[in-house]
């Protein structure tokens, strides 16, 4: 169980203000957590408790590849990202180092900023306990369900290997 | 053969089907794929390293050959922690004996200089941690750009698993306008399609004026595929391509194209004829515009260069503008040859002489200012006319700095005015060389 408070953005937030490329001459986690958000909101370090959930819209993490977007969430101790839907790089950059994310639409509807949510990962169920309402996550592939459930892509190629 | 029972594919699905033996690679199904290049830079190969490290410790890459090393963001290193990612990098290089390690002098923006020295082309299944990787699908090719762990996986396996994407086909008809090209064709059709209108999916590009359209152009279509959310850009490769690969490419091409009968989620028209130059406003690639429907925009930096368009024939371009017009004096101007090749061809037909006597500035190739490295930041409220990729919040600088994307006679032509301009406008104005 995942529970914190539901930080809330629009469409389309790219990597570039998830973390701007003037901090990518490092790849070290601690330094990039620093910087996460900064362009978009730059209040949300500050302001930000770990295990908080970070709410957007539509296309979440588009534009480049950097690992170090979904990195620097993770690094930041953001719990989970919930959004309408997730750019395709970000999306498996985000599976294959284990950050946690959901893709569901009724949930971005329904939970404001400040809202305290509880998400159940096993069952994709999230729960808003500010509004006292549940909504469903779209299920995770059986592909990618088993790369989660090793903790990352390589702890999963390594365990494979070792059969 | 049997081939009764064959169902159809597009040039996407049969390049992977290639690189994945028996599994079926339609679209939606998940299957591994061999890798024939597998790409990283100077932002994303220290993590893969450091991962590759920490999982599997010293072994021995994949293949070495098949492992390309570009440090092109920051190139010349722009301070010390850049220089030290880079340093892990060649060291890496040199203990794993990869033979295509670029820095330095050899250098160039990567998806410029990987089809230029021969590393890519047709039918090869090409994967980068660099979103732009989709570049390549210009020569026929399945390319398409992962992150850092991706990578590290191809090091230790030689594979990645993929999720065949469907395919939307673009046909785009009629003639081009004058000063509109590849730039304004992929404009145009990110803004049909949104920002993630291609989300997950392969872009076709086909049709009369793609069969013309010179290598360059195709490349700066297929570089902006992933602008439009796409896994990978494509061209079926012909005449054209085939003489751009002659005495460079290294491996032996594959020529595919897609059945007559294969099936695409979606087909769009697009009558080129309508198209103007575009300029896509901030802070996204969509929101583009006929260059003449734009009011009076005072612009203080024009930048022209990057995997998008900074090829021999956009310097050209910018060069047609600049043989008789100088840079306003309000305005730096930033020009980026892409590789070394394209540098010491610039140098040979002269078009670096006119873009100095014109009053512009002459970079080393390097991605640069296009992500805000170096080499041309801008500060709050400045506002760039650039022919690179993305205009986000910040890209170039400055949360509050903007970016125009455009073309290299539209990027030219503005340098030379002060404000975002047509380029027959300034064409028109008295010569002054």
């Amino acid at each position: 169980m995942i529970s914190g408070r539901a930080h809330k953005y629009g469409d389309n937030i790219n990597t570039d203000e998830i973390i701007p490329a003037r901090f990518l001459n490092t790849s070290e986690p601690g330094e990039l957590a620093r910087h996460v958000l900064q362009d978009l909101d730059k209040n949300f370090v500050d302001k930000m408790k770990p295990h908080d959930i970070i709410v957007a819209g539509k296309n979440f993490g588009c534009g480049s590849s950097r690992e170090h977007a979904p990195l620097a969430i993770k690094s930041a101790k953001v719990g989970a990202v919930i959004a309408e839907n997730f750019a395709r790089i970000f999306y498996r950059n985000a599976i294959n180092i284990g950050l946690p994310i959901l893709e569901s639409p009724p949930a971005v509807a329904g939970i404001r900023s400040g809202d305290k949510i509880k998400i159940n990962l096993a069952t994709g169920e999230i729960f808003n306990l500010t509004k006292k309402e549940k909504y469903q996550s779209v299920p995770w592939p059986e592909f990618m369900r088993n790369i989660i459930r090793a903790g990352g892509l390589l702890t999963y190629l390594r365990k494979k290997e070792k059969k | 053969m049997m081939k009764k029972n064959r169902r159809p594919q597009t040039i996407t699905e049969k390049i992977i089907q290639r690189h994945c033996g028996q599994q079926a690679a339609f679209p939606g199904n998940f299957v591994e794929v061999n890798v024939d290049v597998v790409l990283a830079n100077d932002i994303t190969a220290p993590l893969a390293i450091q991962e590759f490290r920490k999982n599997f410790g010293a072994r021995r890459v994949f293949d070495p050959r098949k492992v390309v090393l570009v440090m092109d963001h920051f190139t010349p290193n722009k301070d010390i922690r850049s220089a030290e990612q880079v340093k892990l990098v060649r060291e890496f290089a040199r203990q794993q004996k990869i033979v295509h390690y670029y820095e330095g002098g050899s250098c160039g923006i990567e998806h410029a200089l990987l089809p230029e020295l021969g590393i890519v082309g047709p039918g090869q299944l090409i994967i980068g941690a660099d979103s732009h990787t989709c570049t390549y699908g210009a020569l026929g090719a399945f390319a398409s750009g992962v992150g850092s762990t991706d990578v590290a996986a191809i090091y230790a396996t030689g594979k990645i698993w993929l999720k065949v994407p469907a395919t939307i086909k673009i046909i785009y008809s009629g003639e081009l306008n004058d000063y509109v090209g590849g730039k304004d064709l992929i404009l145009y059709t990110i803004k049909q399609l949104g920002v993630d209108g291609a989300r997950y999916q392969a872009l076709e590009f086909s049709g009369r004026v793609i069969e013309q359209l010179s290598m360059d152009g195709r490349f700066t279509m297929a570089n902006m595929a992933i602008e439009a959310g796409a896994k990978n850009g494509i061209v079926e490769p012909d005449e054209i391509t085939a003489a751009y690969i002659r005495n460079r490419f290294f491996d032996r091409p594959t020529y595919l194209s897609s059945d007559q009968d294969a099936e695409y989620v979606r087909q769009i028209e697009i009558d080129c004829s309508k198209i103007k130059p575009q300029v896509a406003r901030p802070f996204l690639p969509e929101n583009s515009f006929d260059v003449d429907r734009l009011p009076k925009i005072k612009i203080d930096q024009v930048v022209i260069g990057s995997c998008t368009n900074g090829r021999i024939e956009d310097l050209r371009q910018a060069a047609e503008i600049f043989r008789h017009h100088p840079v306003h004096s309000d305005v730096r101007t930033i020009i980026i040859p892409a590789t070394p090749g394209i540098y010491r061809q610039a140098l040979a037909e002269g078009l670096l002489k006119v873009f100095l006597r014109a009053g512009a500035i002459i970079s080393p190739p390097t991605c640069g200012p296009c992500l805000g490295g170096h080499m041309g930041i801008l500060a709050a409220g400045e506002r760039c006319v650039a022919t690179t990729n993305r205009n986000f919040v910040g890209r170039m600088g400055h949360v509050k700095s903007e970016v125009y994307l455009a073309n290299p006679y539209v990027a030219a032509a503005s340098a030379v005015a002060g404000y975002i301009v047509e380029p027959k406008t300034v064409k028109k104005w008295k010569k002054k060389f």
